[in-house]
């Protein structure tokens, strides 16, 4: 917004000067130079004019949170601030192994080779004169859950490594019938540009059933956090296999073993081995309202959560208000989607009495969302960070403040 | 007569078209050459398919890990701050999942020796990436299997001779055993 607003409007700079008054955000010298504008009856003056590019209302502030541990590599989304199934664009989690790359997007091609007929390479303009699909699917992080969990803790710092978006791009089944694939062929290495040069091995079953190579989301472009100008998108699959900034994908007859898929993305048993191309997310559903830091009223309240699965339908969540003792099914928000976030509700009337909260999600194979003893009963209790999709749940106290169950994982 | 003369026909040309348009080309993308491919085709397998031509010791492995590595992972390859590098459990055991906190290292964890070369080659180091020679990384990766007490101290690694290497953890790894359905795994 200009200062050459229709008279009346609160220009930007205003708008700046009261949240500064109320806030104290900035220097004093100049919070004095700006005098905070009263709040006007919208009814009275003109609104703003239009404007090239929209914002979010000056009154939501909702970010990612970017663990300082990390190093900015990892941000988690505000799962409790969103509605509905879509995260917004600039708020998707973060996971990068080598930053962010800066890609021109009339530089970057796409190499398809191996064992393949014609080896080609396309640009984005050419990738967007294939046949275009479009598919709304989650994208999580197989380490989303953090097990150093506090009774403080929030649902984006706990499971906030999970996102959703419409993705739209170009079917792989379609660029792999336009290489043509070699008899033979059963893997294909998806390789990113950059720093890390990411690599995964996928199956190339994958590829000819949902695998998509993706130039939007949600409408425009992909963000360059979520791989710009072009990235892998296997729906279901652990967030890392999604390759961002895709340059090369490479057909072959047997895994590559990249570190990633060996090193660091496998899941040590009890029986002293560890599971190899462990890709499919298991079904899980987390709470979103009430939570930590809320502070519950008596009466009615809308118990809200997420629930989805790698493997197709979300079927059921059931929610428990007394630490899983009776479990009562939830209302789904349609469309329920494969492999997509489902919203759930459950109307409960709070009676001022402690209670425990907790969801649990059946998806359409019959897989029943475990809890974190299950969990740590067949694998052990290293077997950690990957796919601990284990059931949570949020203590309501008698005075209404709402704490997260900080079970300890072990 | 004509009504069935043209139903086979349409019947004939609906056949055509099913099997021509799946497999028509698009005839889009830019043929590329073998030269081409090679300078993206960094991958390096199991087998020791993609390993450059060069060779390294562990020698000339210890003074490039000194220059370029040891302030990321510690002048031992243990000492961190970032990944541990180095390490072997007694026995060669695989504790991982019965005991919480056990380092996974090259030595105790990793199950390919050509994963080594492959990922040092493609993002290391960390705040110079894909600046290594061939030969840096060779010696480089016989400096930390050395390290792990997995390769001697005289070893030369080349192409020759690096997928031939067997880590200690090679026989550790399964395929995933989980299918949906009513068993938790």
């Amino acid at each position: 917004m200009s200062d050459k607003t229709l008279p009346g409007a609160t220009s930007r700079r205003e708008f700046l000067a009261g949240l500064t008054a109320a806030g104290g955000m900035i220097a004093s010298g100049q919070a004095e130079a700006l005098t905070p504008t009263p709040v006007l009856d919208p009814t009275r003056v003109q609104g703003a004019a239009t404007s090239a590019v929209g914002a979010r209302s000056p009154h939501e502030a909702l970010t990612r949170l970017q663990p300082p541990a990390y190093k900015g590599s990892i941000s988690l989304t505000p799962l409790e601030g969103l509605h509905g199934t879509v995260t917004p664009a600039d708020l998707h989690f973060e996971r990068h192994h080598g930053g962010v790359p800066q890609i021109d997007p009339a530089q970057h091609e796409l190499l398809i080779h191996g064992m393949v007929d014609k080896p080609l390479k396309f640009s984005l303009s050419e990738l967007k004169r294939f046949p275009s699909v479009t598919r709304t699917c989650f994208i999580e992080c197989s380490g989303n859950l953090y097990t150093r969990a506090t009774e403080k803790s929030t649902p984006q710092m706990l499971c906030g490594l999970t996102s959703q978006s419409e993705w739209t791009g170009v079917a792989l089944s379609t660029l792999l019938r336009e290489v043509g694939v070699k008899p033979g062929a059963s893997w294909f290495l998806a390789e990113g540009s950059d720093a890390a040069v990411l690599a995964r091995s996928i199956p190339l079953a994958k590829a000819w059933d949902d695998a998509l190579v993706v130039y939007a989301q949600n409408g425009e472009a992909i963000r360059p956090e979520q791989g710009y100008p072009m990235r892998l998108l296997l729906p279901g699959w652990e967030g890392n296999t999604n390759v961002k900034w895709l340059r090369r994908l490479e057909l072959s007859d047997a895994p590559f073993m990249t570190r990633e898929e060996t090193s660091k993305y496998t899941d040590p048993l009890k029986d002293d081995t560890a599971r190899l191309f462990s890709v499919v997310m298991d079904a899980r559903s987390v709470i979103t309202s009430p939570t930590f830091p809320q502070v519950l009223e008596k009466g009615w309240q809308e118990i809200r959560g997420l629930a989805w699965s790698g493997r197709g339908r979300i079927e059921k969540v059931e929610v428990s208000v007394d630490g899983g003792k009776k479990w009562q099914t939830a209302n789904l928000q349609g469309p329920v989607l494969a492999k997509a976030h489902t919203r759930f509700t459950l109307p409960w009337k709070w009676d001022g009495q402690p209670a425990e909260i907790s969801s649990r999600a059946t998806d359409e194979t019959g897989y029943v969302q475990p809890t974190m003893r299950q969990l740590i009963d067949v694998r052990g209790p290293g077997s950690q960070p990957y796919h601990l999709n284990s059931i949570m749940s949020w203590i309501v106290q008698g005075d209404g403040q709402v704490l997260y169950s900080a079970e300890p994982w072990i | 007569m004509f009504r069935y003369s043209f139903i086979i026909f349409m019947a004939i040309a609906n056949l055509a078209l099913a099997e021509t348009a799946p497999s028509e080309p698009f005839g889009l993308g830019r043929p590329v050459s073998p030269g081409e491919i090679a300078t993206w085709d960094i991958d390096v397998r199991p087998d020791g398919r993609g390993l450059p031509a060069g060779m390294g010791s562990v020698q000339q492995g210890a003074q490039t890990y000194a220059q370029k590595c040891a302030f990321c992972h510690g002048e031992n390859g243990v000492e961190g701050p970032f990944d541990v590098l180095v390490g072997r459990l007694p026995n060669d055991a695989f504790p991982f999942a019965r005991e919480p906190g056990t380092v996974k290292t090259i030595g105790n964890y990793w199950p390919y020796a050509t994963t080594v070369f492959d990922y040092i080659n493609r993002a290391m180091p960390f705040n110079a990436p894909g600046s290594l020679t061939a030969d840096e990384v060779y010696a480089l990766v016989a400096y930390l299997l050395h390290q792990n007490d997995i390769v001697p101290a005289d070893t030369v690694l080349s192409a020759g001779n690096l997928a031939g290497i067997t880590m200690p953890a090679s026989h550790r790894f399964v395929p995933d055993d989980r299918r949906g359905g009513s068993e938790v795994r």
